[in-house]
């Protein structure tokens, strides 16, 4: 469809801070990828690109049809995801709002280009909808992707539900485009789970949208030809053999992890803060990320019913990681239990890391494959934590 | 006050200033040596190690050197005025950001790849930075921390700068007119006597005569230049 026939729309341009925090919401029920999409019609988004894969393909179908309602300027399905990633890269030099989103195998063919997007510094928005990646071939949820994006350099947040699907992505343009962060920030949830299942998700008005971006606003030239700077060339190879160049490619990579510590403020304004807190100073805590969280969460209502010394932390922000903030949530925990969808346990080895008794994290209880996590598996774990005699049979 | 970064040299591979728990000034303040201060605060410092240290110079970058936003050509005059109340203040710019090989011309400018080079070379111990973009400050603040014993003072147009000694945000042409202010101030107590006068010539730079000039004369500017229709230039980079 040409940009001719599609409706040209009026929006109110708001600020991020009102979009999410003061504008009236209204209460709709929807699916994780109806949330995306309703995230990215509200953001002012000037261009999406992207390949199809489930069940990222849900999201995208979705983001065309907002495309060609008027909302998106630009719209098109790349060759596959190691071209859709490398468009982003270009179309990031030309100075406008972008957005793509893929699952799984998906992420795992353009990761050679997403990895060199925080190096580039391209403030872009890409949606995870967690797949299986590998063989047999699934098209099932498991976010062991996750896992291949932690050194990306990219900010990383990680949603539990449609509302978060919702919410984090909005957050999400806000967060990359400023000056002091500039970097790509991934939306993590996991297909299916999220994207094929609905929920509830309280809304702004679509009349409303994210104040248009600003390309001369960024730590690089912008690649304005009518202005000089831009005829800079940025990112020149630095591959010459000499101490110097390696200098600059070290500080270069120093830069970009402090660009990403530098969001944690944003995550603070926007979202609340990179963790969510119930119950600290529990004997147990269940710690986890994403969907998985929605289960602990509800595992701590059921503990807190049977009166067990049990609490509840959620991570949303994977990066930059919340070590100081987990740190102090975990402080006094006798044990730590942390729910994932993945068989490596990454969220398990970050929060290991973080605080100084590693040992008091429990390693699972894990599932993979596209699994289910029932609530009864980490009831069984805070029953053996607690030494509790219990008759789960799993 | 504890300062969290010093002037250098830092060693080898030094850890940046955000992973040292720096964290950039508030709306409405300024950092110095990493803490958070208030503009007039940083200004004073900096004004001092300009004024004491040898070699000052500024280090202008593309964003002060081309006249292409509203603002920038009263940002720039400032500039200027800036370093005529500096005595033997240099300005040496950053035209662009590329790597310089064969060879820089460490009289003529700076770069981001390799700054030392023109720091050490012109033994440069105080510096500001001002309209550079900010990733490229960033890396070039850094180095010069890790190799050099240079004061740098960032002047930024955003949110400024961790790994400078003296950093100011949101800087526009009246912080720049009191930061010159604040110079003089300094000056006089310390009893530097100085009259502006026209800087040298620089020995680097050959003669220039404009009357035959062609994009050619442009070097790797020639693209800022409209070519002639039908004319075609062959060389490129």
């Amino acid at each position: 469809m040409s940009a001719m026939t599609r409706p040209v729309l009026n929006k109110k341009q708001v600020e991020m801070n009102y979009l999410l925090h003061e504008a009236p919401r209204e209460k709709h029920f929807i699916t994780g990828a109806q949330a995306m999409s309703e995230a990215v019609k509200r953001a002012n988004v000037d261009m999406a690109i992207a390949y199809p894969i489930t069940p990222q393909s849900e999201v995208m179908h979705l983001v065309g049809d907002v495309f060609a309602q008027g909302h998106i300027k630009e719209y098109y399905r790349a060759e596959e995801e190691l071209g859709t990633m490398s468009a982003i890269a270009g179309a990031s030099r030309a100075g406008v709002r972008l957005f793509t989103a893929t699952s799984g195998p998906g992420l795992i063919r353009g990761l050679e280009a997403i990895a060199s997007w925080p190096g580039h510094r391209v403030p872009a928005v890409l949606g995870i909808l967690t797949r299986v990646i590998n063989a047999p071939l699934s098209i099932q949820p498991d976010n062991l992707e996750m896992a291949y994006m932690l050194y990306s350099g990219a900010v990383m947040l990680h949603a539990e539900n449609q509302q978060d699907t919702f919410d984090f992505t909005l957050a999400a343009f806000a967060i990359a485009e400023k000056v002091d962060v500039y970097i790509p920030v991934a939306v993590a949830t996991e297909g299916f789970f999220v994207t094929h299942a609905k929920g509830y998700v309280n809304m702004m008005s679509e009349d409303l949208v994210y104040k248009e971006f600003d390309p001369v606003a960024s730590p690089v030239p912008a690649m304005d030809n009518e202005t000089p700077p831009a005829r800079i060339q940025r990112d020149a190879p630095v591959q010459k053999s000499n101490f110097m160049s390696y200098l600059i490619h070290s500080v270069w990579q120093q830069e970009i992890w402090d660009s990403n510590s530098r969001a944690m403020k944003y995550i603070y304004e926007y979202l609340g803060g990179p963790i969510e807190v119930q119950n600290p100073g529990s004997d147990i805590m269940i710690l986890a990320s994403g969907c998985a969280a929605a289960q602990a969460r509800e595992a701590h209502r059921y503990a807190q019913e049977e009166g067990l010394s049990v609490g509840f932390v959620k991570v949303k922000a994977i990066r930059p990681f919340p070590k100081n903030e987990i740190r102090e949530a975990l402080k006094s925990a006798k044990k730590v239990i942390v729910p994932e969808h993945n068989i490596v346990g990454w969220l398990c080895t970050e929060v290991k890391a973080a605080i100084p008794n590693g040992g008091i994290v429990l390693e699972g209880p894990r599932v993979f494959g596209g699994m289910t996590l029932p609530v009864e598996l980490i009831m069984f774990e805070i029953y053996e934590a607690l030494g509790i005699e219990h008759n789960i049979k799993l | 006050m504890s300062k969290i970064v010093e002037v250098g040299p830092a060693g080898y591979m030094p850890q940046s200033a955000p992973s040292m728990g720096v964290e950039l000034a508030p709306e409405g303040s300024a950092l110095l040596y990493g803490n958070t201060v208030t503009p007039e605060e940083a200004m004073r410092d900096a004004a001092i190690a300009l004024l004491t240290r040898k070699n000052p110079t500024i280090f202008p970058g593309p964003q002060v050197l081309w006249d292409w936003k509203e603002d920038v050509a009263e940002k720039s005059a400032a500039i200027l005025d800036l370093a005529s109340e500096i005595p033997n203040c240099k300005i040496i710019p950053m035209p662009d950001y590329r790597p310089k090989y064969p060879k820089i011309d460490v009289k003529a400018e700076i770069n981001p790849n390799h700054p030392n080079l023109t720091i050490l070379d012109n033994r440069i111990e105080a510096c500001i930075f001002v309209g550079v973009h900010c990733h490229y400050a960033n890396l070039t603040l850094r180095m010069i921390r890790a190799g050099t014993n240079c004061y740098t003072v960032a002047l930024c147009a955003y949110m400024g700068h961790e790994e400078a000694m003296a950093s100011i945000r949101d800087l526009h042409a009246s912080d720049i007119a009191k930061f010159k202010e604040i110079v003089i101030e300094e000056r006089n107590k310390l009893g530097i006597k100085w009259e502006t006068t026209l800087p040298p010539e620089n020995p680097s730079l050959p003669k220039e005569d404009n009357s035959t000039l062609s994009p050619a004369d442009y070097g790797e500017y020639r693209s800022l230049i409209m070519t002639k229709k039908g004319e075609h230039i062959t060389d490129s980079e």
